[in-house]
């Protein structure tokens, strides 16, 4: 799960990691009464979606009076920013921070992620900040220190160390950068993160270091747990379709093509995706009706997939595990009988009870094509939505 | 031969009681798995499908000798089982559950090590010897006494390997489901170490999917020490990058852990590396 820069923001000031003067707002006119609150001579007001790339298409920009402020707000909220990582269609500007400037001496870059390869938690950290760290990583490796904490130990204080002369701090220095990473730690631990990225982490002209941006992503089997991070959720920073399915426990990803999907289990999923692709045709979804399906899951998988107009065949690919295919089956029929189905729909079943499946489905008078391989009917489905 | 599990291994549940544990464990039953008893806490001294419960993992232990676990509790519990499991001295533990919070996985396998416990999963199907043994929630009926062992990431693309080289007539030695997750027991090579030294295992199904780098590790170890015929399929290769397909593991993250590289990687340690999933058991029958 992602969050928005100020909400992650105000997670860094509970954890002690100092970040800029700001407030996060609405509407244009709080905008500037914000700046004039925060006092000072110059402000940035940035745009609020859950991506990066912001700021070189215009989702941050500085402002050197109130008026500038309320003007660039009204520009940016109402609209969609769309940046390197969004995607075409974009993402909606719903809320603004606005934030005080601050001299800047330098920029560095520190996060702590997830290392699978060494199951540790680790800090990156670099004195080039403020860059796409992938690229500082493949041009100037030298440039970037990593630091593994052994979780039974925690982080240490010669880790700390280590990294602050990396990044060329100096005396006071060394304590401040300390608080900033054992609160990332802390902070990781306690709300279950799985990524916490300061770029920049600035160092003013007064020797203070500050997050000047922040982001922060949650382990999603660990939301539950944590309230207070469930309720920063913001769905319209998704997809809606993806939203709907996490209701109903499905996992669903809008892609582009004609065909849609349902299959339970990721990795055939995955694997019918690129089947169908083998085939000629193009996905329009992923969907995992996962291990243990019912009725009405199949059902709302059906609803979600038929509810995307590009859709022109669907593939029902279940093999039967702990989901048993005549619980597909009847979510199959259950699903016709509640949505209009106008497109035809091939399934295939294979695994526990499949014969009571395959003879639900059978004489049914629908368009519905049973079939007990795989290869085919991934075919089948290709010339079907070729046709139509 | 098969690895890991046979016809004599002692098999207790955790999580025994509940709807997912009873309904597995009357499959293993039937399937013939020498599940010996179960454990649920507070209710040690009761019986359930005609076995024993016990109130810890080490009551069963000290009570049936058994030395493999199968774990069925919810996601928030099921860190603590894997760990009551190991104390117990079971030798292999596999974790059924999906959605076990990766820090927590994290800790698990830090306190692991020094133990004598070998972790199959989270979030997988479990293992499988046909014929003689099943721990998990595979179907049994599509599985073949035979000739190949198979590794794989995803629960179903196991299943799918199983009904191809069951339909090939080739069969099947052993079958690990490792898991989706990003932090988890065995991995890739722990298994292609043991199928290359099994006698019975004449070849090797490998399924592998998007993100991390284990199929790249599992390369490198079958150029140097895997002799017997591989057979791979990567899932994944229309994925977008940066999203998360289902599986908490399955993520391009920064150009890493694409299917093509796993692709390369494999082809050039000599596996036979198919591009329809379709083609497992007809490219493992090539080789027989």
């Amino acid at each position: 799960m992602n969050i928005h820069e100020y909400q992650a923001k105000l997670l860094f000031q509970q954890y002690g990691i100092p970040v800029p003067d700001g407030k996060y707002t609405t509407t244009a006119q709080n905008a500037g009464q914000i700046a004039k609150e925060l006092g000072g001579e110059g402000w940035v007001v940035k745009a609020q979606v859950h991506a990066g790339g912001r700021g070189k298409v215009g989702g941050v920009k500085l402002a050197k009076n109130v008026a500038d402020i309320v003007t660039i707000s009204q520009e940016m909220l109402g609209k969609r920013l769309v940046t390197i990582q969004t995607g075409s269609a974009g993402l909606p500007v719903n809320s603004l921070l606005v934030e005080k400037i601050y001299p800047i001496k330098r920029e560095l870059y520190l996060s702590l992620l997830l290392d699978r390869a060494s199951e540790r938690i680790i800090f990156i950290a670099s004195s080039a900040g403020g860059m796409d760290i992938e690229s500082v990583a493949h041009e100037t490796p030298g440039q970037i220190i990593t630091v593994a904490i052994h979780p039974a130990a925690g982080l240490q204080g010669y880790q700390c160390r280590k990294i602050a002369y990396a990044l060329g701090l100096k005396g006071v220095q060394h304590k401040l950068l300390q608080n900033i990473l054992q609160g990332m730690y802390d902070l990781m631990l306690a709300k279950d993160a799985s990524q916490i990225e300061i770029n920049p982490l600035i160092e003013t002209q007064s020797g203070e270091l500050m997050a000047l941006d922040a982001k922060i992503n949650f382990d999603d089997n660990a939301v539950p747990a944590h309230p207070d991070i469930l309720a920063m959720k913001d769905p319209s920073q998704e997809d809606d379709k993806e939203n709907e399915a996490q209701q109903f426990g499905l996992n669903y990803i809008t892609l582009e093509g004609t065909i849609g999907c349902m299959v339970n289990g990721a990795g055939l999923a995955m694997a019918t995706m690129d089947l169908v692709k083998l085939k000629g045709g193009l996905p329009a979804n992923f969907l995992d009706v996962g291990g243990g399906t019912n009725v009405e899951k199949v059902c709302e998988a059906f609803k979600l997939i038929l509810s995307d107009s590009n859709v022109k065949a669907v593939l029902v690919n279940i093999f039967g595990g702990i989901v048993k295919c005549d619980v597909i089956a009847e979510g199959i029929l259950e699903a016709v009988k509640q949505v209009h189905v106008s497109v035809p729909v091939v399934v295939r079943l294979e695994g526990t009870n499949v014969e009571q499946g395959r003879a639900l489905l059978s004489n049914t008078g629908l368009n519905l094509y049973a079939s007990d391989d795989l290869a085919h009917a991934a075919e089948q489905v290709v010339a079907l939505a070729e046709a139509a | 031969m098969s690895i890991l599990i046979d016809k004599d291994t002692k098999v207790i549940c955790q999580g025994f009681t509940g709807k997912q544990g009873t309904f597995h464990s009357q499959q293993a039953l039937e399937y013939g798995t020498k599940l010996v008893g179960g454990v649920t806490p507070d209710r040690g001294g009761e019986m359930h499908l005609g076995l024993p419960i016990f109130n810890t993992v080490q009551d069963a232990v000290n009570a049936t000798q058994a030395t493999a676990s199968v774990i069925y509790v919810p996601p928030f519990y099921a860190a603590d089982a894997i760990l009551e499991a190991a104390d117990a001295g079971i030798k292999l533990i596999v974790c059924i559950t999906e959605g076990i919070p990766i820090l927590q996985m994290l800790r698990v396998k830090a306190a692991m090590v020094g133990t004598e416990a070998l972790l199959i999963g989270p979030n997988c199907p479990g293992i499988i010897t046909p014929g003689e043994c099943k721990i998990g929630i595979m179907p049994g009926k599509i599985h073949l006494p035979g000739s190949i062992g198979i590794v794989s990431r995803s629960g179903t693309l196991t299943y799918e390997s199983v009904h191809q080289t069951t339909r090939q007539g080739l069969g099947q030695s052993t079958c690990v489901g490792i898991g989706g997750d990003p932090i988890h027991g065995m991995n890739f090579v722990d298994v292609l170490s043991r199928f290359q030294t099994d006698e019975k295992t004449k070849g090797i199904v490998m399924v592998g999917e998007i993100g991390g780098s284990e199929e790249e590790d599992a390369a490198e170890f079958i150029s140097k020490h895997v002799s017997k015929p591989v057979v791979a399929y990567i899932a994944g290769q229309t994925a977008p990058p940066g999203k998360r397909m289902g599986h908490a593991g399955a993520i391009v993250t920064g150009g890493k852990g694409t299917a093509e590289g796993k692709v390369s990687a494999l082809k050039a340690a000599g596996v036979e590396v198919v591009n329809s999933p379709t083609d497992i058991g007809a490219a493992m029958k090539a080789f027989f």
